[in-house]
C-alpha cells in the first residue's frame, strides 16, 4: 500500500519543530509500523536525506522503548506498543500523523525521541523495597495469598513507556506511579515503606511538572498493559493513610 | 527435551580409518598460541571451592571503598545487579546503558523463567543435579568449577529477588510455584507468567535506581561505550559517546565491568533487542581480552518465521508450545501453497516424530531447529516465498485442541497465541502456526577466569557477555540465573581481591593511553560521516547476517565457513569504502550509532568462521556437517577439543589459546536422543 506520512521534524531539543510530509509505497501489511518507518528511512538514506529519529528496542512489546502518537493516539488506534503495531490496520492511500510524546516532564530530543529520566527520577525516590544483596531471608519464609501476588504482578507488568502520560491531558503520571505503589502495596515485604513511599514519589512527581490527575481515564485506555485505573485510588488511598501517620 | 539415556562415547572418531590424525581445517587462519590456564578456582572437593575462594579473596576495608571506583557497562540483571550491590557495598559506582533507563536492557524481554536448585518440590532436585545438568545440556564443554558455583548461589538469588517484590508466581497456599523447563525432569524454574526476565530486572532496576537516590551509583543512560582505556596493562576507564550530544566523554575508574550482553545480532535477524552489538566486548577484545568458543550459538527452533525483506527482528514462541504442538510439512512440495487445512492427513509428513520416535517433537532445540532447516533446504517449506524459499514448518494444535477442548488450550497459550495472531494476521486456533528456527542466545563470549576476570586485570565481564557457564548449548531458564548469580553474587566477592590492591594510582585525563583511545574513537566516527558513499548501514547488516546465517548458521562445513571468510572479509573492505551515513557527530545519530556497531560485528563474525573451523567437531549448538554419526546426530570428539578455544586479538590472523577442560565431579557422556 501507499501512505502519506506527516511525521514531526526536531533537529535538537532547543530546535523549533514541525511538521513535514513524506510519501511511502510498498508498504506490506505484515509490516509493524516501525517497520514500515525503517522503509521510509531507507528511502531517505538514499535520497541524502537524514534519517527520522525514533526509538526502539525489544520490538516485542516488553522494554517500553518505543512510543509515537499516532494520528493523535498514543501508541496508535490499538491497545498496543508502537512496535507491535501492524500496517494491516491501516488501508491503502491513507494519510498518518506521527508525532513525539508531547509532556513538559518529557522534553523532546530529536524529531519523535523523548527525555523520560523523570520516570526513573520517580523510582529513585521509593520506587523499590530497601534489601542489600545477601540480606534476605529463606523465600519461602513469607507466604503470600495468590491473589495479592497475582495483583502484585498484573499492576508490575507497566513497561514504563510514557503512553498514560503523552494521552493525560493534564500530562499527569499517576497511572504509572500508581502501577508501582499498587505493585509494591500489595506485598507483605513492601509494608515497611510503604507510606514513606508514597510520599516521596508524589513529591517528585510533581517536581517533575507532570500534572495532576482529575480522573479523566484516557491513560488507561491508551495503557498497551492495560494498567487498571483503580491503582490511582490506590495511590491516593496510600497518600491520604501515609498523610494522616504524620508523614 | 527429558533426560536422554546417556551412552559412553567408545570410538575414536577423530582419526580415520587408518589412523590418521584429523585435519587441521583452520591452518592459516590463525597462530597457535600457548595453552591458557585458569589460575582462580581453588583445587579442592568441588563443593568446597567457592567457600574456599570467597575466604580467600581479600577484603577490603569500608572506609577504603569510598576511594575506590567501578565502571559497569551494561544495566541488563547481569550490569544492574552487580552496580547495586557494589553501591551497598560503598563503591563509588558509574552505570552505563544505551537506552534511556537501566530498565529497558534486553533482559527485560527474557519470557520462560529462572532455574534455582530450591528443590520445593522435593522431586530430588539439588545443587548437585542443576550442576550436572548445566555441565550435560552445555554438552561437556564448560568449566565444571564455575558451574558447580552458578548451581550453589542460584538458590540465593530466590530469596534476593522475593525480598525485592519480584512478583513470582505463587500456588494457592502462598507459597512459589515451579515448572519443568527446557529439557529437565526436575521442577525447579520459577517463573512471573511470561515475563519473568521483565519482573526481575526491574526489581534489580529498583536496587539500582535506590543506589542512585544514596549516591553510591550514577547512570549515565543513552551512553555507548565505545573503547577500554588500558594503562600499563590495566583496565582503568572506557570512552563513552553521549548519544544525545555527541560528546566524546572519558570516564576513568580503578576497574571496569562489562555485563554488556551477547552479540546474536551479528546475524542481523535474532531475537535480541534491535541495539544489541558485541562493541564493547569487541572494543576489550582488541585491547587484549581473549574471547572464548565465539562461534557457540544458540538457535530457538519456534519464532515466528520471516515474512518479507523489511523484517527487522524476529519474535520467540515460547518453547513450551511443543508440549502440544505436532510439527508438520506437506509430503509433497506441491502443496506447500496451499491452506493446511486441506491437506490430508496422508500428505503430512510429522518429521519428528518419523526421525526421532521416542522425543518426537521435544527434540532438543538443536535438533529440533536442524530439522527444519532440512525440510526447507528440500523445498518442502512453507508460508510466504522469500528470496524465492519458503522458511517455515507447521506447529499444528488441531488435535490438541479436539483432545482437550480449546477453552484448555486457550488456557495453556493464550497469550502466545494472541501475539502470533497480532503479528501475523492469522488465528492459530483455526490455522496451524509457522514457525522457523532464528538466533537467540551466544554461548561464546570474553574469557573470564573463576574470578569473572578477563586476560585484562582490571577488566571483569558477567552475563551473556562472558563464556563461562553454559558451554556449547544453554539450557532454558539459565541465563537469567548466570547474569544475576554473577551481578549479586559472585562478582561482589571476587572483584574485592582485586580492589584490596588500591588505593590505586590516578590516571591523568592526558595521559597517553587516554588520549590514544579518544583519537581512535573520533577517527572512526569521522571516517563513517565522511565516506559518503552509496549504502546504508542496515543493507550491509542484513548482508552480513545472510552470510553467517547461511554458512555459520545452524549447520556449518569446512567449504562454508572458508567461503563465508572471503564474503565477509570483501564486504567489510567495501563497507568501509561505500557506507552512507547521514547527519553529524555532535549530534543524536543512530545511523552513526549502527555504522560503529556493523563495523564490529564484521570483525566477529570473521573470528567466529575460524572458531567454527577449527572446531571439526559437533558439539552443543555448533554443528559441523563433518562431524555427525551415522543418524546424523552431532558427534562430538572430546580427545581433540575439549578444550575452551580463547582468541587473542592480532589483526586478521588471531592467536588460538587452549584451555584444557578437566572433570572431576563429571563423567563425559555422549548424548543420544533416538
Ligand atoms: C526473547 C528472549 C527470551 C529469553 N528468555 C529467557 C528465559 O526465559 N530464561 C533465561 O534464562 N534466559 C532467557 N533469555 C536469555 C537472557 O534473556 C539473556 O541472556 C540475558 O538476559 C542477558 O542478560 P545480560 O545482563 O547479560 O545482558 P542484557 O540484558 O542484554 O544487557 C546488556 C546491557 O548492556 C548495555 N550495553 C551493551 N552494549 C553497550 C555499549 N557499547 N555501551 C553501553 N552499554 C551497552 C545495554 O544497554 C544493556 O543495558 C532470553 C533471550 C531472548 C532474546
Ligand atoms: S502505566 Fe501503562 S502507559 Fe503508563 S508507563 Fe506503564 S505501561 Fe506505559
Ligand atoms: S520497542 Fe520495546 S516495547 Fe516497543
Amino acid at each position: 500500500m501507499r501512505l502519506t506520512l506527516k511525521i514531526w521534524r526536531q533537529s535538537d531539543a532547543a530546535a523549533a519543530g514541525a511538521m513535514h510530509t513524506y510519501e511511502v509505497d510498498d508498504v506490506s501489511e505484515d509490516m509493524s509500523f516501525l517497520e514500515m518507518l525503517d522503509v521510509l528511512n531507507e528511502q531517505l538514506n538514499a535520497k541524502g536525506e537524514e534519517p527520522i529519529a525514533f526509538d526502539s528496542d525489544c520490538r516485542e512489546g516488553i522494554c517500553g522503548m518505543c512510543g509515537l502518537m499516532i494520528n493523535g493516539e498514543a501508541h496508535g488506534p490499538v491497545t498496543t506498543t508502537t512496535c507491535q503495531l501492524h500496517m494491516r490496520t491501516f488501508s491503502d492511500g491513507e494519510t498518518i500523523t506521527i508525532e513525539p510524546w508531547r509532556s513538559d516532564a518529557f522534553p523532546v530530543l530529536k524529531d519523535l525521541v523523548v527525555d523520560r529520566g523523570s520516570f526513573d527520577r520517580i523510582i529513585q525516590q521509593g520506587g523499590f523495597i530497601s534489601v542489600n544483596t545477601g540480606s534476605a531471608p529463606e523465600a519461602h519464609s513469607v507466604q503470600v495469598p495468590k491473589e495479592a501476588a497475582d495483583r502484585a504482578f498484573d499492576v508490575a507488568t507497566c513497561i514504563g513507556c510514557g503512553a498514560c502520560v503523552a494521552a493525560c491531558p493534564n500530562g499527569s503520571a499517576s497511572l504509572f506511579m500508581g502501577a508501582k505503589i499498587t505493585h509494591l502495596g500489595e506485598l507483605p515485604q513492601g509494608q515497611a515503606e510503604r507510606d514513606i513511599r508514597v510520599v516521596n514519589m508524589v513529591a517528585q512527581h510533581d517536581h517533575e511538572g507532570f500534572g495532576g490527575c482529575t480522573n479523566i481515564g484516557e491513560c488507561a485506555a491508551a495503557c498497551p498493559k492495560e494498567i487498571p485505573l483503580d491503582v490511582i485510588s490506590q495511590l491516593n488511598r496510600d497518600l491520604r493513610t501515609a498523610l494522616r501517620h504524620g508523614h | 527435551m527429558t533426560d536422554m539415556p546417556d551412552t559412553t562415547l567408545t570410538s575414536d572418531p577423530s582419526h580415520d580409518a587408518s589412523g590418521h590424525p584429523a585435519t587441521d581445517d583452520a591452518a592459516g587462519y590463525y597462530t597457535p598460541g600457548s595453552p591458557l590456564v585458569d589460575t582462580k578456582a581453588p583445587a579442592g572437593p568441588i563443593d568446597e571451592r567457592w567457600q574456599t575462594r570467597k575466604f580467600e579473596a581479600r577484603l577490603v576495608n569500608p572506609a577504603n571503598r569510598r576511594k575506590l571506583s567501578i565502571i559497569v557497562v551494561g544495566t541488563g540483571l547481569a550490569g544492574s545487579s552487580a552496580a547495586a550491590t557494589l553501591g551497598e557495598a560503598g563503591y563509588v559506582v558509574k552505570s552505563f546503558c544505551y537506552q534511556d533507563s537501566p530498565r529497558r536492557a534486553h533482559s527485560i524481554a527474557a519470557q520462560g523463567g529462572i532455574n534455582a536448585a530450591k528443590n520445593y518440590k522435593e522431586d530430588g532436585d539439588s545443587v548437585h543435579r542443576l550442576f550436572y545438568d548445566t555441565v550435560k545440556g552445555g554438552d561437556y564443554r564448560s568449566r565444571e568449577s564455575n558451574v558447580y558455583r552458578l548451581a550453589e548461589v542460584s538458590t540465593n538469588i530466590i530469596d534476593q529477588c522475593v525480598a525485592q517484590g519480584v512478583p513470582f508466581a505463587r500456588e494457592y497456599g502462598g507459597l512459589l510455584d515451579n515448572r519443568s523447563f527446557g529439557g529437565v525432569q526436575v521442577s525447579r524454574t520459577f517463573y512471573a507468567r511470561g515475563q519473568t526476565g521483565q519482573q526481575l530486572l526491574i526489581g534489580a532496576y529498583q536496587a539500582l535506581e535506590r543506589q542512585v537516590a544514596a549516591g553510591t551509583v550514577t547512570t549515565y543512560t543513552r551512553h555507548e561505550m565505545l573503547e577500554l582505556i588500558v594503562v600499563d596493562g590495566k583496565a582503568r576507564g572506557i570512552i563513552a559517546r553521549d548519544m544525545v550530544t555527541g560528546a566524546i566523554e572519558t570516564h576513568l575508574a580503578d576497574v571496569v565491568v562489562l555485563a554488556s550482553g551477547g552479540y546474536g545480532n551479528v546475524f542481523y535477524l535474532s531475537t535480541n533487542a534491535m541495539g544489541c552489538n558485541v562493541t564493547a566486548a569487541w572494543r576489550a577484545h582488541r585491547k587484549g581480552a581473549y574471547m572464548a568458543n565465539p562461534c557457540y550459538t544458540q538457535i530457538h527452533p519456534t519464532c515466528i518465521p520471516v515474512s518479507g525483506s523489511h523484517q527487522s527482528k524476529l519474535t520467540l514462541m515460547s518453547e513450551s508450545l511443543r508440549n502440544d504442538g505436532r510439527i508438520w510439512v506437506p509430503k509433497n512440495k506441491a502443496d506447500c501453497a496451499k491452506d493446511p487445512r486441506e491437506i490430508p492427513e496422508e500428505d503430512r509428513d510429522y518429521y519428528l516424530e518419523r526421525i526421532y520416535p521416542s522425543f518426537g517433537n521435544l527434540v532438543p532445540r538443536d535438533i529440533a531447529s536442524r530439522a527444519a532447516k532440512y525440510q526447507c533446504d528440500d523445498g518442502r517449506g512453507v508460508g510466504p516465498e522469500v528470496d524465492g524459499v519458503r522458511r517455515g514448518v507447521y506447529l499444528d494444535f488441531a488435535d490438541a485442541i479436539a483432545r482437550l477442548g480449546r477453552d484448555a488450550v486457550e488456557e495453556k497459550y493464550g497469550n502466545l497465541f494472541d501475539m502470533y495472531a497480532r503479528i501475523t494476521g492469522e488465528d492459530p486456533y483455526v490455522v496451524p502456526m509457522r514457525i522457523y528456527p532464528a538466533v537467540h542466545y551466544v554461548m561464546g563470549g570474553l574469557w573470564v577466569d573463576y574470578d569473572l576476570q578477563s586476560t585484562i586485570p582490571g577488566l571483569f565481564v558477567t552475563g551473556e557477555a562472558n563464556f563461562s557457564d553454559h558451554g556449547a548449548n544453554r539450557l532454558g531458564a539459565s541465563a537469567l540465573m548466570q547474569g544475576l548469580a554473577d551481578g549479586y553474587f559472585v562478582l561482589p566477592h571476587t572483584i574485592r581481591d582485586y580492589l584490596a590492591d588500591g588505593p590505586f594510582e590516578k590516571v591523568a585525563e592526558d595521559h597517553p593511553a587516554v588520549v590514544e583511545a579518544r583519537k581512535a574513537v573520533e577517527g572512526r566516527i569521522e571516517h563513517f560521516l565522511t565516506v559518503n558513499g552509496t549504502r546504508s548501514v542496515d543493507s550491509y547488516h542484513r548482508e552480513l547476517g545472510n552470510i553467517m546465517w547461511e554458512y555459520c548458521g545452524m549447520e556449518r562445513t569446512e567449504d562454508g565457513l572458508k567461503k563465508a571468510i572471503d564474503l565477509i572479509r570483501t564486504l567489510k573492505d567495501d563497507f568501509y569504502r561505500n557506507v552512507k551515513v547521514l547527519g553529524t557527530a555532535d549530534s543524536l545519530n543512530q545511523s552513526l550509532e549502527k555504522a560503529g556497531r556493523v563495523a564490529d560485528f564484521f570483525e566477529l563474525g570473521e573470528l567466529m568462521c575460524i572458531d567454527a573451523l577449527n572446531r571439526r567437531e559437533s558439539c552443543g549448538g555448533h554443528f559441523r556437517a563433518e562431524s555427525q554419526t551415522e543418524d546424523g546426530e552431532a558427534l562430538r570428539h572430546d580427545d581433540q577439543f575439549a578444550y575452551v578455544a580463547a582468541w587473542e586479538f592480532a589483526g586478521e590472523v588471531p592467536i588460538l589459546h587452549k584451555e584444557d577442560l578437566v572433570y572431576t565431579a563429571i563423567e563425559m557422556k555422549q548424548r543420544s536422543y533416538k
